[in-house]
């Protein structure tokens, strides 16, 4: 049963759940509809894209479906980390869905996205089960990267997600890499890399968007701004916090990243720019309920009346909600089912998740090499753990 | 917005070579079809030209010259008595006199052996890996206009195109990353490093971005990226450009790290780098580019390919292992040449892999020979030859006659002045020393503290 969402290669989605069809929406689904984003957006050295969004009411339900599913992945997530379930690392996205929802939107399997280690929910968004997260999180061997990652090195390389890096900015080059691979094959696909306000500060990204420029590769850098890099406010960590603008001669949005149709609209005029004229920066307003990660309370930094300010005014699933109330999608008791739907599936997901073993002992020595060649390798003892790698 | 006009935009199918515009007005000439050997001269030596001032051939006890010159009389001489006879005037010491005369003897009977230098090889394998394969492409500093910093990628532009041949700006965690990026999706990059002193630039990508990846994604995400360029000393640059990275990328699980010495090594290693699906370290040598070696035409067939992992025995011995890797392998053998004036047989093992090391073979050579010495250009601490002694030590033990020993570059920054250097880096003589020490047979040791 566990069913999340899935998006076909062809973006083809399907309605979610049996309740929606049962207000007759099923020919009215697909019908438009057309939304102002909640702010203009702001361009450097570019005409910005008009801030009306066509949608659908089936797109909108299925917003509302996804981000609800990713926050309370990310919810449950912090329990099991209380309770010692998760080990190490452990970052949250939760208050940042909607940029990983609207950017899906914009875009098809075949584009990649690679991120830093705030990866849960993209990972969901390309298509991985919250079976595969829970278990990696858990270190077991049903878990996206087989109990051998953890909650930082995500990956669906069919679905076109390059993971989960730990290294803060690295995944910034690698994505314009991936770009360059992108062209260099001529699959009219582009390359969304994301990072932080912190990593915007990497020399490493502006040598790699130096080079998408002058090779004009299909990149788009994402800027998820929540503000804070660990515990530094951006005003404390650069000099200038407008990172839409530091690409210099690389054009630039600014997007409300809580807002799903801003996302959305931003993420689909990017991929046209890229595919003609190279790389663009987004840089996505958002932020993060959680502190920068299990360890941190989050609250050293901010205030609590900023974080319930943000919550009240700008979450980006309440956004969604009254949208869909307004344009009469659904009603609020729908919504509510959905939710409960949606926290039963993580439910039942973190008990499937559970039953999974911890990978055996063999896999120490496994995937050291894609081509081990039969050389040796050692354990702690190399008189008692000797082996071969295939 | 304003933006530059548009470098001209090649189309290319594949494989017919593209016309590139230089900065400075020239237009390559089309080349149709792809020539696997087009790169291989009879003459084996590479001829200096006004792209190419570094040129230099270093033959620091003449012994090169006179393997160059045995090669060339073999040339000459139809008959192996000739042979012999020219030999023994001219007073060569070639690598494995009667070895060579024997490999000789069968040549005659085929064609004749073809010499070529270490540059020339390397630049042949990458031709012929990049032809063979589309997917495959280089990037670095000045490889493609300037044709190489040290000209291995002669050519390669006018050729493959500016598509497959980027040069890059000095941005080593920029364009090592992207390098890693293009592997993580399918391409096969060859990423040059102008000195392997820059690529602790790049380092985070080399280890952490491609090394573990494979590991961390559980077999998802493979990366079969080659960093290729020289490493270790070179001759008068200095501290910062004199380092040899071996030990340092040989200790990390992942990659692969290879170290040819000669022609043979260089053509097949670089392409069972090019060809694995794994990231392969690639340590070349700045002084051995210059140096010719004989190939055979097994070698010089593009097929051609050595394994990953597995060294080579230079040259038979009974009385002490010697083991070296690059440049030292030279050093080593003519150690051995000296040692066995006076009697001591050396075994001298080209270890061509560092990782995976070969020690099976160290060990069966330990086994042999009861005595080992280490050889390196690196630094002395947790160097190659630190792993070498333990594995020996843990896996031989019983057969030691002596205590193992090591040969290092001084355990100093590299310092510019002529003599300083000269003690900063292996020495013949040193190897020598060592060897006698394990057989016993040292005048007086330096006295210790």
């Amino acid at each position: 049963m566990a069913q999340l969402i899935r998006r076909a290669a062809a973006l083809n989605k399907s309605l979610p759940a049996a309740s929606f069809a049962a207000r007759g929406l099923a020919t009215a689904s697909t019908s438009s509809i057309t939304v102002e984003t909640s702010l203009p957006f702001t361009g450097h050295n570019i005409d910005p894209p008009s801030r009306s969004v066509e949608t659908s009411p089936q797109e909108l339900l299925t917003f509302f479906r996804d981000m609800a599913l990713m926050r309370r992945m990310e919810i449950a997530a912090d329990s099991l980390y209380k309770a010692k379930l998760i080990r190490g690392f452990c970052h949250l996205y939760d208050g940042q869905e909607a940029v990983c929802v609207g950017m899906e939107a914009a875009i098809n399997r075949k584009d990649c996205i690679i991120t830093a280690y705030r990866d849960h929910c993209i990972f969901l968004g390309r298509g991985g089960t919250l079976l595969e997260a829970f278990a990696e999180l858990m270190g077991r061997k049903d878990g996206c990267s087989k109990g051998k990652g953890g909650s930082m090195h995500f990956y669906k390389k069919e679905g076109g997600f390059y993971g989960g890096h730990g290294i803060v900015g690295a995944q910034v080059p690698l994505g314009c890499g991936l770009a360059f691979a992108q062209k260099y094959s001529k699959d009219e696909s582009v390359t969304f890399a994301m990072y932080g306000d912190g990593a915007a500060n990497q020399g490493q990204l502006f040598e790699a968007l130096n080079m998408a420029a002058l090779w004009d590769l299909p990149a788009i850098l994402v800027c998820e701004n929540n503000h804070y890099g660990m515990g530094t406010a951006e005003w404390r960590a650069a000099k200038s916090p407008a990172y839409y603008k530091r690409g210099d001669y690389v054009p630039g949005l600014k997007v409300d990243g809580m807002d799903a149709l801003a996302v959305k609209q931003a993420c689909k005029f990017a991929k046209e720019h890229a595919l003609k004229n190279g790389p663009i920066i987004l840089e996505m307003d958002t932020y993060r309920y959680h502190g920068h990660s299990m360890s941190d309370p989050g609250s050293t930094y901010r205030t609590r009346d900023e974080i319930s300010g943000v919550r009240q005014e700008r979450d980006p699933i309440e956004r969604i909600r009254k949208l869909v109330l307004a344009h009469d999608l659904a009603t609020e008791k729908e919504l509510k089912d959905t939710e409960k739907e949606v926290r039963k599936e993580v439910d039942e997901a973190i008990a499937q998740a559970k039953e999974s073993p911890m990978p055996d002992p063999s896999e120490l020595f496994s995937n050291v090499y894609a081509k081990g060649l039969g050389t040796e390798s050692f354990g702690a003892d190399r008189k008692e753990v000797r082996t071969v790698l295939p | 917005m304003h933006r530059a006009a548009p470098r001209q935009r090649q189309e290319h199918n594949g494989e017919q070579a593209v016309p590139h515009r230089y900065t400075d007005g020239r237009v390559s000439t089309q080349r149709g079809g792809c020539s696997n050997s087009g790169s291989i001269t009879e003459e084996g030596m590479h001829k200096s030209s006004p792209l190419n001032p570094t040129l230099k051939r270093s033959s620091p006890n003449g012994s090169t010259l006179s393997r160059f010159l045995f090669w060339e009389l073999y040339r000459e001489a139809d008959m192996l008595g000739v042979l012999r006879r020219e030999v023994a005037c001219q007073g060569a010491h070639a690598w494995g006199l009667e070895q060579g005369l024997r490999v000789i003897a069968s040549r005659a009977l085929s064609s004749s052996a073809k010499a070529m230098t270490v540059r020339d090889a390397l630049n042949s394998a990458l031709d012929e890996e990049m032809s063979a394969d589309p997917k495959v492409f280089v990037m670095g500093e000045e490889v493609g206009e300037y044709q190489g910093a040290y000209k291995i990628t002669k050519g390669l532009l006018d050729k493959y195109g500016p598509e497959r041949v980027l040069d890059a700006p000095i941005t080593e965690a920029g364009f090592a990353g992207i390098g890693v990026g293009a592997a993580y999706y399918g391409l096969r990059p060859v990423i040059e490093f102008m000195t392997f002193n820059f690529s602790m630039q790049a380092i985070d990508h080399i280890i952490n971005s491609a090394a573990k990846s494979n590991y961390m994604s559980s077999g998802q995400i493979s990366v079969p990226i080659v960093f290729r360029g020289p490493d270790g000393a070179a001759a008068g640059v200095g501290a910062q450009h004199s380092q040899c990275y071996a030990a340092w990328f040989g200790a990390c699980p992942g990659l692969k790290v290879l170290t040819p010495y000669s022609s043979e090594d260089a053509r097949g290693l670089l392409k069972a780098a090019i060809r694995d699906p794994d990231p392969v370290v690639f340590l070349e040598n700045e002084l051995l580019y210059g140096e010719s070696f004989p190939v055979s035409a097994e070698v010089l067939d593009s097929s051609f390919c050595l394994p990953i992992g597995k060294a080579k025995i230079e040259r038979e011995g009974k009385d002490v292992t010697i083991t070296a890797f690059s440049k030292m392998v030279g050093y080593a053998l003519q150690a051995g040449d000296i040692l066995a004036k006076e009697g001591i047989s050396a075994e001298v093992i080209n270890l061509r892999s560092i990782r995976p090391l070969d020690r099976a073979a160290i060990n069966a050579s330990v086994r042999k020979t009861n005595r080992l010495v280490t050889v390196e250009e690196g630094f002395p601490q947790h160097g190659v030859g630190a792993e070498i002694c333990a594995s020996v030590l843990e896996d031989s033990f019983e057969y030691l006659d002596a205590a193992v020993e090591r040969i290092s570059g001084a355990d100093v920054p590299m310092p510019y002045a002529a003599n300083l250097e000269r003690m900063a880096v292996p020495q013949v003589e040193d190897i020598v020393r060592a060897a006698k020490r394990t057989c016993y047979r040292s005048t007086a040791l330096a006295a210790t503290a």
